[in-house]
C-alpha cells in the first residue's frame, strides 16, 4: 500500500475528526450499498413504449416501429436506402442470428471507423429520457455505438424499462459485475460549443435509429 | 496554467474592454439560464431531487473513507487500479509513469477539471507526449493556448469568428485549405481531424462526474461521445478524478445525473451517460487492456475540516456561472484560474490561499441566484460573506474598506448617532441634488461615480419614512 494513500486517509479521518470507523457503522454502510435506499424518481403516467418513443424522437433520433423480428433487415435495408447509404454496414455479433438476406453486405465484428453503418441490440431502453442502454461484450462491441456516422439500434417492446432505477436492477440480475462499459445514449451525437448553437454529429454517430419491434403477445 | 486571481481587477477591465468577449458572452450566454429554468418546471420531482442530491453528498462525505477504500476494492475487483495522490504534484506524477510504462507517444483527453487543476497538460507535454483535447470546447482553447472560461462550455468567450481563425491556422497543415466561417462546417471539420487523433492514441485520460463505490466504476456524460472514445480506443484509460467524486451506489449517481444534466443545460439527460467498470474483459474486441483512477486530494481534505466543507458537493454543473451577473459581465479568464463564478469563488481561495485571491469573494453582488440554482443547495453567498469575514480577520481588507468598515460599525452599534448622522447626510445631499436630481461626482464615492451617476436623496432617510409610514 502506498504512502499516499495512507496519508490521504489519514487526511481524511482528522478532517472529520475521528479515527477509523467502528466495525457497526462500517457495515451499516455496507447494508446502504447492498440495498440501496429508495429515492426519488421522475414519474409519469403514459405507457412506457410511447413515451420512449416520443423523447427519443425529442433528442433527434428516429424510430421505425415493426411488428416482429422477420421485418429487422427490411427495416435496416429500407433505412440505409432512403438516407442514400450503401447496403453495408457492420453488427454486433449477437446479431448473426437474424436472418439476413444476401444483398445486405455484413461484417460481423467490431470496427475501426471503416464502416459508415452500424446495426447493435441493446439490453434496454429507458422512457423517462429516451435512451437505449448498450453494454460492451464479445457479442456487442462498444466501437459500433461510437464510430459509424450512422447507428441503428433494435429494441423490443419488452425492453424499454420505466426508469433508469429498472435497468440497475436488471444490471444485478444479470451478473454480479458491471460489463467493462454501459453506455447510455439519447440520440446522435451533439456539440454546442461553438457560439452555443446546437450541432449534431459532433465525434459520435451523425445519426440515431432505433427500430422498434412489438414483441407483446397480440 | 498561469495562476492571476491577485490581478482580478485588472483582468475585469481588460475583459470589459474586450469586443471579442462581450460578444461571445452576448451570444453564448442568453440559452442557459431559459434552459435550466424550464428543465426544472417540467418534472415535479426537482425540488426533492435537489434534497436527495444534497443528502447523498453529505452523506458520502461524512464517511468518505469508508467509500473510497469500497470504491478501490471494487476497482480491483474488476481488474483496475487505483493511485491516491496528495497533492497535484503526485497526481502529475502517477500519470507520466503510466504514459511511460505504456510507452505512449500519443495521449487524447477528454474534459476533466481536476486535470486542469493538476496542470496536466503541461505535465505530459513537457515530457515529449502528444496531448489532444476531444472536447470541441477544450480543443479549441488548447489551440489558442488559454484556459477553459467556464466548467461545461470551456470556450463560450470565443466568437465564431476566431475559431475560424485558429481553425485555419492550425488546420491548414493537415490539408484543409478553405477557411470555413458556418458553425456546421466547422464542427465537421474538427470532427474529421480529431477522428484520427482518436485512433491513434495510445493513452485516454478523462475526468469522472462520479465515482461509484458499489461497482468500482467511473461515470461520464457528454453530449459529443468525446468521453466515450477516449476512454474505448486506446490501450490505456487513466480517469483523474478529485475524492470527493465518490458515490456509494447506481441509485445514488442516478439522483445526481437527474439534477445535473437539467441544471447544466437544462437537458433530462446528457446524449451520453457511460459507466466505465475495469478494463477489457477477455474476448472483448474493444477497450482498454489498462483501467486507472488517479483519486485526487490536492486540498480537499483541508476543506472537509473546514465550515466550507459544503462546497465539496459541487458537481461541475455550471449553473452558478450561467445565473451570476458578474460571471456574465465578465466571463471566467477574469478569476484567474480553473473555477470561476460562484463556485471559483469560493473554491479558489481556498484551494489558493485567501491572499493571492481576495477579490474573488468581493467580486459578488449577494443576489443569491447562484444558491437558488445550485442542484445541491451549496449556501455559496453564505460562503463568500465568510470569506469576506476571514479576510478582515486576516488583515487582507484593503484600508479603504477597512476604514470605512470601521465607521459603519461604529455608527451601527449607536441607533441614536446613526439616526443623526444619516438625517444629516440624506438632508445634504437632497439640498446639494436638488437641481439635477443626481451627482456625478462625489467625494469617497469615485468607485461609484466613476460608471454611473449616484441618485440623489430624497429628503428622508429609510428609518424616518418607515415611522413615518407605520404611525399614518
Amino acid at each position: 500500500m502506498s504512502e499516499s494513500r495512507e496519508k490521504v486517509l489519514t487526511r481524511v479521518r482528522r478532517a472529520l475528526g475521528r479515527g477509523s470507523l467502528d466495525e457497526r457503522t462500517c457495515s451499516q454502510l455496507a447494508a446502504r450499498i447492498s440495498s440501496p435506499p429508495t429515492l426519488t424518481r421522475i414519474d409519469f403516467t403514459e405507457d412506457a413504449v410511447e413515451r420512449f418513443v416520443i423523447k427519443a424522437r425529442g433528442e433527434a433520433a428516429t424510430v421505425a416501429r415493426i411488428a416482429d423480428d422477420q421485418e429487422i433487415p427490411d427495416a435496416v435495408a429500407q433505412y440505409l436506402k432512403s438516407h442514400n447509404l450503401a447496403a453495408k454496414f457492420v453488427a454486433a455479433p449477437a446479431l448473426r442470428s437474424i436472418d439476413w438476406p444476401q444483398h445486405l453486405d455484413i461484417d460481423f465484428g467490431t470496427t475501426r471507423g471503416e464502416h459508415e453503418s452500424g446495426v447493435t441490440p441493446c439490453l434496454a431502453a429507458v422512457a423517462e429520457t429516451g435512451s437505449v442502454v448498450l453494454l460492451s461484450g464479445v457479442q456487442t462491441p462498444t466501437s459500433l455505438n461510437l464510430l459509424p456516422d450512422n447507428h441503428i439500434v433494435i429494441v423490443r417492446h419488452s425492453q424499454v424499462l420505466r426508469n433508469f432505477e429498472d435497468v440497475w436492477r436488471q444490471l444485478r440480475e444479470r451478473d454480479a459485475a458491471l460489463p467493462r462499459a454501459v453506455n447510455f445514449v439519447t440520440g446522435p451525437s451533439r456539440t454546442g460549443d461553438i457560439e452555443q448553437t446546437i450541432q449534431l454529429g459532433a465525434h459520435g454517430p451523425r445519426r440515431v435509429h432505433i427500430i422498434l419491434v412489438d414483441d407483446t403477445e397480440a | 496554467m498561469q495562476f492571476t486571481s491577485a490581478d482580478f481587477q485588472r483582468n475585469v477591465t481588460k475583459a470589459l474592454n474586450d469586443p471579442h468577449l462581450q460578444q461571445a458572452l452576448k451570444r453564448g450566454m442568453h440559452g442557459f439560464v431559459d434552459k435550466r429554468a424550464e428543465a426544472a418546471a417540467a418534472v415535479p420531482e426537482f425540488e426533492r431531487l435537489r434534497d436527495e442530491a444534497r443528502e447523498i453528498k453529505d452523506h458520502t462525505l461524512k464517511y468518505l473513507d469508508y467509500y473510497l477504500e469500497r470504491f478501490e476494492e471494487s476497482v480491483i475487483r474488476s481488474g483496475g487500479h487505483v493511485h491516491w495522490a496528495a497533492d497535484a504534484i503526485d497526481a502529475r506524477n502517477i500519470v507520466l509513469e503510466i504514459c511511460r510504462k505504456a510507452n505512449a507517444r500519443s495521449i487524447t483527453k477528454g474534459k476533466s477539471m481536476a486535470g486542469e487543476e493538476i496542470d496536466l497538460n503541461e505535465a505530459l507535454e513537457a515530457q515529449g507526449f502528444e496531448v489532444v483535447e476531444t472536447d470541441l470546447g477544450e480543443y479549441i482553447i488548447q489551440l489558442a493556448k488559454e484556459p477553459p472560461s467556464h466548467i461545461i462550455a470551456p470556450a463560450v468567450h470565443k466568437t465564431r469568428e476566431q475559431v475560424t481563425e485558429l481553425f485555419h491556422q492550425h488546420h491548414r497543415a493537415l490539408g484543409f485549405e478553405q477557411r470555413q466561417t458556418e458553425v456546421t462546417a466547422l464542427v465537421d471539420e474538427a470532427r474529421q481531424v480529431l477522428r484520427k487523433k482518436f485512433l491513434h492514441a495510445d493513452v485516454g485520460i478523462t475526468g469522472a462526474n462520479f465515482l461509484i463505490a458499489e461497482t468500482g466504476s467511473n461515470v461520464i456524460v457528454t453530449n459529443e461521445g468525446n468521453g466515450d472514445l477516449t476512454s474505448t480506443i486506446p490501450r490505456v484509460h487513466v480517469v483523474t478524478a478529485g475524492l470527493e467524486k465518490v458515490v456509494p451506489t447506481l441509485e445514488d449517481m442516478t439522483v445526481l445525473m437527474r439534477v445535473l444534466a437539467r441544471s447544466a443545460t437544462g437537458q433530462e439527460a446528457s446524449t451520453y451517460t457511460t459507466i466505465f467498470t475495469g478494463p477489457r474483459r477477455e474476448g472483448d474486441e474493444d477497450g482498454p487492456e489498462e483501467y486507472h483512477v488517479v483519486l485526487i486530494d490536492s486540498g480537499r481534505t483541508a476543506i472537509l475540516e473546514t465550515d466550507f466543507k459544503e462546497i465539496l458537493r459541487c458537481i461541475r454543473c455550471g449553473a452558478c456561472l450561467n445565473h451570476c451577473p458578474v460571471w456574465s459581465s465578465v466571463g471566467g479568464h477574469a478569476y484567474g484560474w480553473v473555477y470561476s463564478g460562484p463556485m471559483g469563488a469560493v473554491l479558489t481561495p481556498l484551494l489558493k490561499g485567501l491572499e493571492a485571491t481576495r477579490h474573488l469573494p468581493n467580486a459578488c453582488t449577494l443576489n443569491g441566484r447562484c444558491e437558488q440554482n445550485c442542484p445541491v443547495r451549496i449556501p455559496l453567498p453564505a460562503m463568500l460573506r465568510k470569506l469576506r469575514h476571514r479576510q478582515y480577520e486576516d488583515n487582507l481588507t484593503g484600508a479603504t474598506t477597512r476604514y470605512g468598515l470601521n465607521v459603519w460599525a461604529y455608527l451601527a452599534k449607536r441607533p441614536a448617532l446613526y439616526r443623526l448622522v444619516t438625517n444629516v447626510a440624506a438632508r445634504t445631499l437632497f439640498l446639494l441634488g436638488k437641481r439635477r436630481g443626481r451627482f456625478s461626482r462625489l467625494p469617497l464615492a469615485g468607485g461609484w461615480t466613476r460608471g454611473r451617476d449616484l441618485p440623489a436623496p430624497q429628503g428622508a432617510t429609510f428609518h424616518s419614512q418607515w415611522r413615518a409610514r407605520n404611525s399614518s
